[in-house]
């Protein structure tokens, strides 16, 4: 419980595992994040032995595709989330599901530290926005998030500040396509 | 990018991409139109922090014991070096932007084309139940067939342009349209228009032969 109290550089974490297959950062990822992926799985109407399984799948998966982790348009959380997202897609309706191009810094790149900062910063002050949501409010965002609402059934307005998390990261992509030009 | 795009997707569309629980069909107009517009692709990376959001404010469930060694062992056998260059590719060779080469490869003209007179082609797309995809290959200066809506229909322009009585729709720009609207889009003078246009209805033609071919071309 203490260790919620604590800012912990999660992105810091991810990127020692991307860069040196640091297994004590890969430890503490799981920890904290493994059995909240349990948690979005079950709730996903998984049950809690298949739970189990795909979380553990999207943990391996974390440190297999470390690369593609941009931590200037992701928090370590968002990349958690849409990995386990896609498990849940496999398993459930075993569709595909067509992904946009993938845009990566290549081995030269590294995105900017600030962007970095601001964008673990941002989604910090997103998460408490969601849990200082009226609860019938933050009940809606998040069963949108299970996959139990249709695209016609969410909601055009989600009482979540978001301008300014998708600034930052639209500033990211613009440093990224210069990058890549 | 350097094309302007005044057409966007809304945030209930992206939302419910973003929680992974859009039709394969509908995916794919979604995850190609944000391949070309980076505006669309900051506010989907918005909305996925919102899921990463979700997933932070959860209650945790207990994992079993030994899991983290499980993982570690799993994980620990991969070489993440030898990943294939493919999962790297950053940009597809041809025109087709990279979601659809899966479907269509990676240049239009080896796209299988279906005649549907006047000029208008279309190839209809492998997708999973829920919604279908198709390519509409518009010649220069030819209007659609008058046609109605039932369900969703978006339409991505994906080379050359499109005009309705309303708004003109460039490459990257998509439409969406609902049960209301009833339209004649008519490509632009110069190259020819071809879109990806989705939907979770059979479009219904107006004309009576339009309408009479309609089983047979699968529209």
């Amino acid at each position: 419980m203490s260790s919620d109290k604590v800012e912990v550089d999660w992105a810091g974490l991810l990127i020692a595992v991307r860069d040196f297959q640091d297994k004590t950062a890969f430890a503490q990822i799981f920890r904290h994040f493994a059995p909240r992926v349990k948690g979005f799985l079950m709730k996903s109407g998984t049950d809690a032995a298949l739970a189990e399984e795909c979380a553990q799948d999207v943990m391996a998966t974390l440190w297999q595709k470390a690369h593609l982790f941009d931590p200037s348009r992701a928090s370590v959380a968002t990349w958690v989330f849409t990995i386990a997202r896609n498990r849940r897609i496999d398993v459930a309706r075993r569709a595909r599901r067509p992904e946009p191009e993938i845009l990566d810094w290549g081995p030269e790149g590294e995105p900017d530290q600030a962007d970095v900062y601001e964008i673990a910063q941002e989604t910090k002050r997103l998460t408490d926005a969601l849990a200082g949501l009226p609860e019938k409010q933050k009940a809606l965002i998040q069963r949108a998030f299970y996959g139990d609402l249709s695209h016609s059934e969410i909601a055009a307005e989600t009482g979540l500040p978001l301008g300014t998390i998708k600034s930052r990261i639209r500033l990211a992509l613009d440093r990224l396509r210069q990058t890549m030009s | 990018m350097s094309m302007t795009i005044r057409h966007h997707l809304t945030d209930p569309l992206l939302i419910a991409y973003a929680a992974g629980n859009l039709p394969e069909a509908f995916g794919l107009a979604i995850a190609t139109h944000v391949s070309m517009c980076d505006e669309c692709r900051a506010r989907l990376c918005a909305f996925e922090a919102v899921g990463g959001a979700v997933i932070d404010t959860l209650e945790s469930v207990e994992m079993a014991d030994g899991s983290l060694e499980a993982v570690m062992a799993r994980a620990s056998m991969v070489d993440r070096v030898a990943v294939p260059p493919t999962v790297r590719a950053r940009k597809s060779s041809g025109a087709v932007p990279s979601p659809l080469t899966d479907y269509v490869g990676s240049d239009f003209t080896a796209v299988k084309w279906r005649p549907l007179g006047m000029g208008v082609r279309q190839a209809i797309l492998k997708t999973g139940p829920g919604a279908s995809a198709r390519l509409l290959y518009i010649p220069a200066g030819q209007a659609m067939p008058d046609h109605g809506h039932r369900g969703m229909e978006l339409t991505l322009v994906l080379q050359g342009a499109f005009s309705d009585a309303e708004d003109r729709f460039g490459p990257g720009d998509i439409e969406i349209a609902t049960a209301d609207l009833e339209h004649t889009p008519v490509a632009e003078a110069g190259v020819a228009c071809i879109c990806l246009a989705v939907t979770d209805a059979p479009l219904r033609f107006m004309g009576l032969i339009p309408r009479l071919l309609q089983p047979l071309f699968r529209i």
